[in-house]
């Protein structure tokens, strides 16, 4: 599948697009196909978002995967300070990017 | 230490104006993010992974308690109560929101601080030597000179789009503590021949992917001329550092592909013409910075004698403080390397703390240390076990200045978005492998960079790790043999990468021959540079020897 | 030809069309010249009596060599027009200022109230140029 991310303009939290908005969770993000670069660059004009990009991901039990280790940790938070990740209860949380 | 004039104030304030100006501009969709971003970039704001971060400056490592507590405050306010001491002697958080920015540079503004270039194709925050003004081996304070610096590469009109970032460090001792020769300038104040005072400029050093050592391209420039020989160094650079392409775009490579002799001729003739231009602040002007800098009210003709008899205090004593210029007094570095811990970062209270006991013990004054520790610079020797109590019971009392375990690490991957692996999970189980035989490994510099840009510096540590990205896994290359002090030499890359486990268990391997060839009281480094990389390339990568 | 958008000088502008720094030298007539930024503003000097208009090329604003070439060239004594042209935005023009250039013709439009606001907001500065403004350091010891 193909998601797109990027950035918060105002606060710089991580983003995904999730078909018609953006979400602060991977679990959400949507499939964009080769919609991809047109949505970005309209949400980038409007100013919804920063830095935006598409990344390659598979759809998993858990939810949509990306498929590099960087946009995992993205998606989860800091794997030393899983306390300040967006899963600060689950200790093994940091598996998951690896 | 220094304390900002009503034009100095005038200026950090005309910049959190202008700061707040650009962000509103940006929101308001004035401006692009491709225009906007060499500005906050300009004011230490970058987007890294999980946000913004936010770089202050803390010009020479020098900060009064009051600079220190605010940065805890900071942490709080608007961020998630801790920050992160870097390479540079800057600390950096985190989880900046855009709109908290102008805020943030108002707060640090009351008290004599900013994030004035950071970041960007500028000249960097000018760094020092930790112990200066402490120790009995500088020629003089070199802090003076870098105020200087700071001063005249503020908002240099000529010199804020450089090719590439532009990194200056000033020391004033043989025992380099700053790295001086791997800074794109390096000036070490010296006394000639003749005992005068003059500044020896050493251009075009580095790390990063090319790493260089910095040549001496003049040995004593006069005092008072030490701004117009910065600028005709900056300015040949300016018209002539490559542009072309951005890994080519240091000093470093300018000074190597011209040659040190040429270099050095146009720097000359550049600096002949600059003196006609009557550019160079007056000396009094560099006495009334160095007035700031005087030495505090040292008490006289006390104790120098030290209660030994608690040997956990002992052992911190030997391995966390340095002999004082002033007898009855101690250099103090606090580690902020716990085992396990992240290098490096400390909690808005552990900030605060520190700024309480310097203010209690060590004159309102600390210094950040390029090695990512904090150093109360004046602690009388008597009130050594007091404030060691207060640091331990708050997670600061680490005894491991120097030793394997207070690692060097960039903040990796976990954060950087420029970084192709994790820094800090590797230097967590390393220093966790060894706490319990650091003492019996001695010194051992260990420097942990999680790319190829090397804030972590690990082209020059005893042992030197880099991070790479290998097929979207992290794997790790190891590297013997680094220095960055006045000995300073670069690393050689043992061989073939490890995983994350696989490169704790290779350092395992090379202190043991180590500890298995010391002679006498080598250092690890000594032991290395003495019988080469043979034997750890051996011990390293050989195969596990089958038996039942 | 793109227009002059902010001017601080009180002459008639010069209408000659900009030649280049090579053939200048040859073009013993032409009194306007452009500087690209691999130039060297050096190979001006010697012509500086003839020259009225120096255009200075941005073609990105990262490229910092602009500043210089103004610097060498008011150094050396130049006074007449010094124009910014090419990719030049408000948060360059108090730079551009200080390093000698006293007109502006950016490629893209200027909001001239933001303009006028970054060239006003630093009251001090800590470095000596020709632009006559007086270093902090010595107000400290005038």
């Amino acid at each position: 599948m193909k998601i797109l991310t990027g950035n918060d303009l105002k606060s710089g939290a991580v983003t995904w697009w999730d078909g018609a908005d953006w979400s602060l969770h991977i679990e959400q993000a949507a499939d964009v196909g080769e919609r991809g670069e047109e949505i970005a660059a309209r949400e980038n004009a409007a100013r919804r978002v920063l830095a935006p990009y598409v990344i390659d991901g598979a759809q998993t039990p858990d939810g949509p995967r990306p498929a590099h280790i960087k946009d995992r940790i993205r998606a989860l938070g800091p794997t030393v300070r899983l306390d300040l990740s967006l899963k600060p209860a689950d200790p093994a949380a940091g598996n998951w990017v690896i | 230490m220094y304390q900002y004039d009503t034009y100095d104030q005038a200026m950090v304030d005309a910049r959190v104006a202008d700061f707040r100006d650009q962000v509103r501009r940006r929101l308001d969709g004035s401006m692009s993010e491709e225009q906007f971003r060499p500005l906050r970039l300009m004011n230490g704001l970058y987007l890294q992974l999980h946000a913004y971060m936010l770089r202050v400056a803390v010009p020479y490592g020098t900060l009064s308690g009051a600079q220190m507590h605010m940065l805890g405050d900071i942490a709080d306010k608007y961020d998630r109560g801790y920050g992160h001491f870097t390479t540079r002697q800057n600390i950096q958080y985190n989880w900046i929101k855009l709109e908290d920015a102008g805020d943030i540079l108002a707060d640090l503004a009351t008290v004599e601080m900013h994030a004035i270039q950071t970041s960007g194709n500028c000249i960097r925050n000018t760094t020092s030597d930790q112990y200066a003004g402490a120790i009995a081996d500088e020629v003089v304070d070199p802090r003076p000179y870098a105020e200087l610096i700071r001063q005249w590469s503020t908002f240099h009109p000529e010199f804020s789009f450089l090719p590439r970032k532009f990194k200056m460090a000033v020391i004033a001792s043989d025992t380099d503590r700053a790295a001086m020769r791997l800074h794109d300038i390096g000036i070490q104040i010296v006394r000639n021949a003749a005992g005068e005072l003059g500044a020896a400029f050493y251009v075009g050093g580095g790390m990063g992917r090319t790493p260089m050592i910095a040549p001496l391209i003049n040995a004593c420039v006069p005092l008072d001329q030490i701004i117009p020989y910065s600028e005709a160094c900056l300015r040949v650079y300016n018209r002539h550092g490559r542009r072309d392409n951005k890994y080519k775009a240091r000093i470093k490579i300018l000074v190597h592909e011209l040659g040190k002799d040429e270099y050095t001729r146009q720097v000359e003739a550049e600096f002949a013409h600059l003196l006609t231009q009557n550019i160079e602040p007056p000396l009094a002007e560099l006495e009334r910075i160095k007035l700031q800098f005087a030495d505090p009210a040292f008490e006289g003709g006390i104790s120098d004698t030290l209660d030994r008899s608690d040997p956990d205090f002992a052992l911190w004593v030997d391995n966390n403080t340095h002999v004082h210029k002033q007898p009855g007094y101690r250099v103090v570095t606090i580690s902020l390397k716990p085992v396990g811990g992240i290098p490096g970062d400390a909690s808005a209270d552990q900030m605060r703390l520190m700024a309480k006991l310097a203010k209690d013990y060590s004159f309102d004054e600390l210094r950040v240390t390029h090695a990512q520790n904090i150093v109360l610079p004046h602690v009388q020797k008597a009130e050594l076990y007091t404030l060691w109590q207060q640091l331990d019971a708050a997670g600061l009392g680490s005894a491991n200045l120097d030793k394997i375990g207070d690692i060097i690490a960039c903040p990796g991957l976990d954060y950087c978005s420029l970084a192709n692996a994790r820094s800090i999970p590797v230097a967590q189980k390393i220093s966790e492998r060894f706490a319990a035989r650091e003492q019996q490994i001695g010194e051992l510099k260990l420097k942990i960079s999680g790319c190829i840009n090397a804030c972590g510096h690990h082209h020059a540590g005893h042992i030197g790790i880099l991070g790479v990205d290998r097929k979207g896994v992290e794997n790790y290359q190891l590297l013997l043999g680094g220095s960055e002090g006045a000995d300073t030499s670069l690393g050689t890359i043992t061989g073939p990468g490890f995983d994350e486990d696989g490169i704790v268990d290779a350092i395992d391997k090379a202190t043991d021959v180590y500890l298995a060839n010391k002679s006498g009281e080598e250092r690890f480094l000594d032991t290395y540079r003495r019988i080469g990389m043979a034997p750890f390339k051996d011990a390293i990568y050989a195969k596990e020897p089958v038996n039942g | 030809m793109v227009e002059t958008q902010l001017r601080f000088r009180t002459d008639e502008p010069v209408g000659d069309p900009a030649v280049t720094v090579d053939s200048f030298g040859e073009q013993t007539n032409a009194a306007a010249v452009r500087v690209e930024p691999g130039d060297d503003a050096r190979d001006l000097i010697p012509h500086l009596d003839r020259i009225k208009l120096v255009e200075v090329n941005f073609p990105v604003f990262g490229d910092g060599r602009g500043y210089s070439a103004a610097r060498i060239l008011r150094e050396a004594g130049y006074t007449g027009e010094l124009r910014a042209v090419g990719d030049v935005l408000v948060d360059q023009l108090a730079y551009l200022r200080r390093c000698g250039f006293d007109s502006f013709a950016p490629e893209r439009e200027l909001n001239l109230a933001d303009a006028e606001a970054a060239l006003a907001r630093y009251a001090e500065v800590y470095q000596p140029t020709t632009d006559g403004r007086t270093p902090i350091w010595a107000k400290r010891h005038g």
